[in-house]
């Protein structure tokens, strides 16, 4: 019998602390697949950050290390640096990434750092238990804006993928969603190209993630999908925001 | 025995330059030597001032408050400085770019017209050097030997620089 | 090699280059920038050698936790404030065991303070600093030559401990040149550390974090350091004294303030006042057993400091009572004179009744 489905090699047999229906299952899915796939175990070094993915490292059996909240493209610029053949990508939430650590995937970003962001954007804050993130869309209630995000108030929902599109460094920008099959293989399709362009040296490379959050979002999985095709997708539209590769296609 | 210098001046006089020469001579002679340079906002266009402290043992501080030596370059400089200098020091003032009008009967003062003295030999921007010459020799703190040597040292592939500022420093030696 | 001159902020540039530093993150604070401007002229242009002028003081020392990460020397500086922003990452260097130099070149505080120097990071320097408990070597030079001479050190301890390492300087330091000799040769390899984050091959993937669930794993990463600074606590206390044999009143000062409170001993002893001092080099480890040895012989002491205040209670808390500890301080960046600092001697001296 033809073997056609199994584990990732770089997924490790721990199972999954995550709720029901959490994007990061997926995207860790994903990701240890293309490790595999693109051969990459052996050199590949991830920043995972606070917040509910802290424990990624559990999960995805290749050198890891933890980094400050925000901190994980300062951290993974000076790693890649001092040791330039390793993969290096930083696995970062909204919070992390466009609140906290706005200005240092920024700067990053604009150095051309080759390095891949993987920036999983659910809207709220996870782990510290549904506070507003800086992409809560406008109206949607959180912990912290119990009545609804009011943009007099709280502002609006950042686009960092058009934000970082705009800085010169960045090679590869997308925003993809992993909330269906389809989706899903084109999320995988955006990470590899992601990578590619980091083993190319083109530089700084981000897929920006929309993933559910059922528990958070106080739904069930299903409808935490739809709401990413119905809601959340108007307010970040899925597709690739930049790519300097040209016809160049990795995937 | 440690003594103390403070050369002050506007920026682009090369007040901190002679004090780097003054700091290689006294290296060269195997003295104790250190050199406190003024920083920050008030050195951006402003007076830049620096001290160097000369001795023959180990130097507490590299700081002056009051100096046996002080070096105006400029009228400023003379104004903020002369009320420093311990009794028995020696004020030397750019005659040339300074009134002055010395409140103290304490202290020596030692007029060199140094721009004056640099423009007849035909470069205005080595007053510096030939303030430090008449210094040397008056202050008697390092030989001329020594500063020539630091020039050289300094100032390895320029040439020209080198011997625009010789023919300075000489000059300046030579007034006393 | 011959002497040259050279400010103290460069000369930290140069001996690190020579110890082996391969990265150099910073960002621009005075009195510290010409330490940045040397390494940006002559560190970046090394072979496999990083410079990087980061977009703040918190990117810099990321960065150099992502170097030491990859197993390479690094170091970062920056004055008062700008180390203040810096403590988050010493607390996660310490926490994950990951050496790394840091140079403060103290200035004048609280908030944004002077630029000139002083010495009011002590506490900060030496209780941490940051989150958590944790300890940094703290090393403090008192001239341009041990500024070099402590930056090799600096970075040999930190690798042999696994931890990160302040150097704690001032601004007049920074900025004064004095002639230097530096004894190291730059190695020719690249020092990578063996257990270096640079991709499982031929290896199980390696982990380094701090974060668990169970509070008991994380008390247990906190005894395990605390072996080890009580290892450091036994080996590497340094300090250095003048004159203290037969002295009737001993200063205890560090970095500057011992230097300008030496040139007020010497005019002290000319005067007939039999007065000595030490000088911690490690701030932290203290050099408490030397403060009670020194104490075995006189009961006065003089605590004299550039901050309003903070060695005095390494200083008590060694005597444990014994002895009489007083103290001077100038703040805020004001440098005391050694005649200011020998007047304070000699009153002492006569209050005491000292002979």
């Amino acid at each position: 019998m033809k073997k056609i489905y199994t584990r990732p090699k770089s997924l490790k047999r721990t199972p999954f602390h995550y709720c029901p229906g959490c994007g990061h299952s997926i995207t860790h899915k994903i990701m240890t697949e293309l490790i595999d796939e693109m051969n990459l175990q052996d050199k590949t070094i991830g920043i995972p950050p606070p917040g509910c993915s802290v424990f990624a490292y559990n999960y995805f059996d290749i050198d890891m290390a933890e980094s400050a909240h925000g901190r994980g493209a300062a951290v993974a610029t000076g790693l890649k640096r001092a040791y330039p053949e390793a993969i290096v990508f930083t696995y970062q939430g909204d919070g992390d990434l466009a609140a906290i650590g706005t200005a240092e995937t920024i700067h990053a970003s604009n150095r051309g750092e080759n390095i891949t962001a993987i920036f999983i954007n659910n809207a709220v804050y996870g782990m510290t238990g549904g506070q507003m993130a800086p992409t809560t869309l406008l109206s949607q209630k959180t912990t912290t804006t119990p009545y609804g995000r009011d943009d007099k108030i709280e502002g609006y929902p950042i686009k960092m993928s058009e934000i970082l599109a705009l800085v010169k460094g960045s090679a590869y920008i997308e925003r993809v969603a992993v909330n269906s099959p389809a989706n899903i293989i084109k999320a995988k399709k955006a990470i590899r190209k992601a990578f590619q362009v980091q083993i190319d040296c083109l530089g700084f490379s981000m897929v920006e993630i929309l993933s559910p959050c059922p528990t958070n979002w106080k739904m069930s999985p299903v409808e935490s999908w739809k709401w990413i095709d119905e809601v959340m997708v108007k307010e970040f539209p899925l597709g690739v925001i930049k790519d300097i590769t040209g016809k160049k296609d990795a995937g | 025995m440690l003594v103390k210098t403070i050369i002050a001046g506007f920026g682009g006089q090369g007040v901190l330059s002679i004090g780097l020469s003054l700091t290689q001579a006294a290296m060269l002679e195997g003295r104790y030597v250190t050199y406190l340079p003024s920083y920050g906002a008030e050195v951006r266009g402003g007076t830049a001032n620096c001290t160097v402290a000369i001795s023959d043992e180990e130097i507490a501080s590299p700081v002056a408050s009051t100096p046996e030596f002080v070096i105006a370059m400029n009228q400023p400089s003379l104004i903020r400085f002369q009320n420093q200098i311990q009794s028995g020091g020696v004020l030397f003032l750019n005659s040339s770019l300074t009134q002055a009008e010395i409140s103290r009967g304490d202290i020596e003062v030692v007029q060199v017209p140094a721009d004056n003295i640099a423009e007849e030999l035909g470069n205005r921007k080595s007053a510096n050097v030939v303030m430090l010459g008449a210094f040397i020799k008056k202050s008697n703190l390092v030989s001329l030997d020594s500063v020539v040597k630091g020039l050289k040292d300094t100032l390895k592939e320029k040439q020209k620089l080198r011997a625009i500022n010789k023919e300075a420093l000489i000059t300046g030696y030579n007034l006393f | 090699m011959a002497k040259v001159l050279m400010n103290g902020n460069s000369a930290i540039g140069e001996a690190a280059i020579r110890a082996g530093c391969q990265c150099y993150f910073g960002y621009p604070i005075t009195p510290q920038n010409e330490l940045t401007e040397y390494m940006a002229t002559h560190l970046s242009r090394k072979k496999g050698c990083t410079f990087i002028q980061a977009e703040s003081e918190i990117s810099a020392i990321n960065m150099v936790y992502g170097a030491s990460l990859a197993g390479v020397r690094a170091m970062t500086s920056s004055s008062s404030p700008g180390i203040s922003l810096k403590q988050e990452g010493i607390s996660y260097l310490a926490a994950c065991e990951l050496p790394a130099v840091i140079v403060n070149m103290t200035r004048g505080g609280p908030g944004l303070g002077s630029i000139s120097a002083a010495q009011s990071d002590y506490f900060q320097a030496t209780r941490g600093g940051g989150h958590g408990d944790y300890r940094t070597i703290v090393l403090a030079p008192s001239s341009v030559q041990e500024l070099a001479d402590l930056t090799y050190k600096a970075f040999d301890l930190s690798d042999k401990y696994r931890v990160p390492l302040v150097i704690l300087g001032d601004g007049m330091l920074g900025q004064m040149i004095e002639p230097v000799e530096f004894s190291y040769e730059a190695p020719k390899e690249p020092i990578i550390r063996n257990n270096a984050l640079r991709g499982a091959k031929g290896r199980t993937s390696r982990i380094v974090k701090t974060f668990t669930s169970n509070p008991a794993t994380v008390e247990e990463i906190n005894w395990s350091l605390f072996r080890r600074y009580q290892l450091i606590k036994q080996e590497e206390v340094v300090w250095d004294t003048f004159m203290v044999e037969d002295a009737q009143l001993i200063v205890v000062a560090f970095g500057i303030a011992a230097r300008i409170a030496k040139g007020a001993i010497k005019s002290a002893r000319i005067e007939g006042m039999k007065v000595g001092m030490l000088r911690p080099i490690t701030l932290w480890p203290f050099p408490a057993e030397k403060v009670r040895e020194v104490a075995n012989r006189t009961n006065y002491f003089l605590v004299f400091e550039m901050n309003m205040g903070q060695m005095i209670e390494d200083v008590q808390l060694a005597l444990e009572g014994a002895g009489e500890v007083s103290f001077y301080g100038r703040t805020g960046g004001v440098i005391p004179t050694p005649n200011e600092v020998l007047r304070v001697i000699s009153r002492l001296y006569y209050q005491k009744g000292l002979k």
